[in-house]
């Protein structure tokens, strides 16, 4: 078997550095984390592990066996991609070529690299997918990537790794696209390749919960150098350096729950949300029958995953969409009479819910205008100040500013009318660990400060936990379990409740091994 | 699919039948009465009333339609003194300038415009995906460069400038090639090249620069694709990669306008007929909206909506063939 020896990579993109002098060690058989948050460099370290870098220069050794990479010809270096070293991608849908069918796909990869005939390679693709567990794999060769869900195209692309049998993957957040439950079924799904084949796993991720549970050493990146390396109990337990404690810090943590007794605010009956399909055939039922109140001055979690209907939910309660039956009612009165500006939303992509033409300062000043303020600006520059930017940051645009200040900017103009309500869509599922911290205690503190009653949709588990005191879980439109969110997350009742807890993942790895233990007694039972 | 070809047939035919309706409205509207030109000069009330009565102008216009319609599905005879001018079904109506019916001239033209539009397609396919392809690949080398400026040339030189300027080298100085004559492919399909060579040149120089263009940027952006990216990490060659992914999404764009074009061409290229002197349809139309001959400009009308809609549906049937994830509907 083969051992990874990077020593001393450097990857420069012009003047830019992104790696800078990063050392580690993978021995055959091995699992390492590199983890880290965005432009830590670790996504150019795993392209430069392949030699996919065309516009960077790498500099330093990576030896692994008896080459050394970093001197490879483009002819030796096609023989060692994918047959020696394969990666798993980010994006498993655009990863995937539209074209070609899933089995043809893993085939060409296998007959480029051991001249076997079609028909080998057809059985070796229809093999290999089922040894990633993909039902009736002999069938499912025959589809095309747009057929899989998310999950499969992901076992899919993993099943190409595995086709060649080789000595490493390098997958690069192999699960961040997905849902929970999915995400710990590929991670399972790893250790199990791992174990049965023998190959080696570099792990690359954003989420310390991931790399907790499936390597058993780590690397945590900051802006291109190694912080800290180790062994991943020592490392995440007993943290060394500063920034491992500050990613470890920044990791949702359960809050002393509250209990918020006050009177309904918004409540919602019997309320369906369905959308018509195209031409014939049953319409979507998006929200089904939910029943529902949020009191006065509490944050209710609502968790779900794809699909579930949470963000339909989410703007039937702010009224951007009509219900189809049912009735939603503001302090008693139909929201859709409400007092204007008295409910807003937070949106979960705030480059793509800012306009891009405009400074953020005149997108925060629009409701203001609406509600006949005249000269906006001095309160706008107020509100800026209030959610931690400059006031001189009025005059930027949006694509001037970092994600987490982007967030920032969409929570100051929800703020702007004076609301009552504030509804937030996954507010910070696309921001670092570290910035998602940051936000969610400023939203904790604008709560306090104005009173304010919220609604917090995620499909987050952990970030629920910290920020709501009451947690409705959403399942095919439905509310399957709503409860005070420390009995919730203790003593869940349904199913699906559970299998969502048991998917988390977390970071201290003892818990982590006893949740994967607990998973696979839930795939056995 | 048999669904979907049922609907696209049943709007086809609504298309027509609204690109018909509309035609007739705005020939009512129109202020000059054909009756009065093919009456000619010295033309009495009598004979003019004869006349109207013969072309059956005379009828109110919702008669005419009427009439209109039903000659398409049955056939429709002219009173002319004692005879009758036939038109057989389909009639599209009858030409008193040239004394035939309608479909027997676009019979007679098409073939010529067919010739015409599909050699000069194959030619800017061709020489525009060879171009596109080479600068797409060589992206910001010189290569790309010369195919660049080429491309704005082509889109910038008038077609009658090519034209001529082909002529005067072939024919005058070289006289490499005769002056174009319509020679009919069954005829003889050497002569048939030989004399369309030139006009399918000149017409082919803007749609060349347009789809490279396309076909540039097509393969630039499927290129930065994620899945490209994945077939480079498995360690396929780069020629394989263009060959084998790249080269179908890249290309998709092109589906739909080529049929368009080919459609589109059929009956407008009338420059290009003219300076070459081949009797098209675009000629036709020309000599009929000249001399007021209301059924032809109508003929041609609905057989550029047929031809359009005909290619509008091949396109889409193509693109569903090319791309698995396009579902019909």
């Amino acid at each position: 078997m083969t051992d990874l020896v990077v020593e001393d990579l450097r990857i420069r993109f012009g003047d830019t550095v992104a790696v800078d002098g990063l050392s580690f060690e993978l021995p055959a058989g091995g699992a390492l984390g590199i983890v880290g948050e965005s432009g830590s460099g670790k996504s150019a370290t795993a392209l430069a592990l392949l030699g996919l870098h065309t516009a960077a220069q790498v500099e330093g050794r990576i030896t692994f066996g008896a080459d050394n990479l970093t001197t490879l010809t483009e002819r030796r270096w096609r023989q060692v991609r994918g047959a020696q070293i394969a990666m798993v991608f980010q994006e498993p849908l655009t990863a995937l070529s539209p074209f070609h069918t899933i089995g043809d796909q893993i085939a060409e990869v296998y007959r480029l690299h051991t001249g076997a005939s079609r028909r080998a390679a057809r059985d070796r693709a229809v093999e290999v997918l089922r040894q990633v567990h993909i039902p009736d794999p002999a069938r499912r060769a025959a589809s095309y990537p747009h057929q899989f869900s998310g999950g499969m195209r992901q076992r899919a692309l993993i099943a190409m790794a595995l086709s060649c049998r080789p000595q490493l993957i390098v997958a690069d957040e192999p699960t961040t696209a997905l849902d929970v439950t999915v995400q710990a079924q590929i991670l399972d799904l790893l250790d199990e390749v791992r174990e049965t084949t023998g190959t080696s796993l570099l792990l690359i991720s954003h989420d310390l919960g991931v790399v907790t549970g499936s390597t058993d050493h780590v690397v945590v990146m900051r802006r291109g150098v190694a912080v800290e390396q180790g062994r991943t109990d020592a490392v995440l337990v007993a943290p060394e350096a500063a920034y491992t404690r500050e990613l470890l810090a920044a990791v949702p943590h359960p809050k002393p729950p509250r209990t918020i007794d006050g009177e309904p605010l918004l409540r919602l009956a019997g309320v369906r949300k369905h959308f018509r399909q195209r031409r014939r055939g049953e319409p979507v039922r998006a929200v089904d029958d939910v029943t529902l109140d949020v009191r006065a001055g509490e944050t209710l979690g609502i968790v779900g995953e794809s699909g579930t209907g949470k963000t339909t939910l989410a703007r039937l309660m702010t009224g951007l969409l009509t219900p189809t039956a049912g009735t939603i009612t503001l302090d008693g009165t139909d929201l859709r009479r409400r007092p204007g500006g008295s409910v807003q939303m937070v949106f979960q992509d705030p480059m793509s819910s800012l306009n891009p033409r405009r400074t953020i300062g005149e997108s925060i000043a629009d409701p203001l205008r609406l509600s006949g303020v005249r000269d906006p600006r001095p309160h706008v520059e107020d509100l800026l100040e209030r959610v931690g930017l400059a006031r001189r940051e009025y005059d930027r645009y949006p694509h001037q500013l970092s994600g987490g200040m982007r967030q920032r900017v969409g929570i100051a103009r929800a703020l702007a009318p004076h609301p009552r309500l504030i509804v937030c869509d996954e507010p910070v599922s696309s921001l670092d660990v570290t910035t998602q911290a940051q936000v969610l205690s400023l939203l904790e503190d604008l709560r306090t400060e104005f009173g304010l009653t919220m609604v917090f949709v995620s499909h987050d588990l952990a970030v629920l936990r910290q920020i709501a005191d009451r947690v409705a879980v959403l399942y095919e439109g439905r509310i399957v379990e709503l409860g005070d969110t420390a009995s919730v997350y203790e003593q869940p009742q349904h199913a699906y409740t559970k299998e969502l807890l048991a998917a988390v993942p977390v970071t201290d790895p003892a818990e982590a091994r006893r949740l994967r233990a607990l998973r696979r007694a839930q795939v056995t039972a | 699919m048999i669904g979907y070809l049922a609907r696209r047939l049943g709007g086809a035919v609504l298309v027509l039948f609204g690109l018909s309706l509309l035609l007739y409205g705005l020939f009512y509207l129109a202020p000059s009465d054909p009756a009065v030109l093919t009456c000619g000069k010295g033309c009495t009330p009598e004979r003019l009333a004869e006349v109207r009565h013969a072309m059956g102008v005379d009828d109110p216009v919702f008669t005419q339609y009427r009439h209109f319609l039903e000659g398409i599905v049955a056939g429709r005879d002219y009173p002319a003194g004692p005879n009758t001018r036939h038109c057989p079904a389909p009639c599209l109506g009858y030409s008193f300038e040239t004394d035939q019916p309608v479909t027997a001239l676009l019979a007679d033209r098409l073939p010529v415009s067919a010739s015409l539009a599909f050699g000069a397609e194959v030619l800017s396919l061709v020489a525009g995906i060879g171009a596109g392809l080479l600068a797409g690949l060589r992206r910001y080398r010189w290569l790309d460069r010369v195919v660049n400026g080429l491309v704005l040339a082509g889109y910038a030189v008038p077609v009658f400038l090519v034209g001529l300027l082909l002529l005067l080298l072939f024919c005058v100085q070289l006289q490499w090639l005769p002056f174009p004559t319509y020679v009919p492919l069954t005829t003889d399909p050497l002569a048939w090249a030989q004399n369309l060579l030139l006009p399918w040149v000149a017409l082919a120089v803007i749609q060349t620069a347009a789809y490279a263009r396309l076909t540039r940027a097509g393969i630039q952006e499927t290129l930065a694709e994620d899945h490209i990216r994945t077939a480079r990490a498995y360690g396929l060659p780069e020629s394989r990669i263009v060959r084998r992914r790249a080269l179908r999404g890249a290309l998709l764009p092109l589906v739909t306008l080529t049929a368009i074009d080919l459609a589109a061409i059929m009956t407008s290229a009338v420059l290009t007929e003219t300076m070459f002197g081949l009797p098209g349809v675009g000629q036709l139309l020309v000599g009929a909206v000249n001399q007021i001959d209301l059924p032809v400009v109508v003929g041609v009308t609905l057989l550029t909506g047929l031809l359009i809609v005909i290619a509008n549906a091949v396109a889409d049937l193509l693109y569903a063939a090319v791309d698995p994830r396009v579902e019909l509907r």
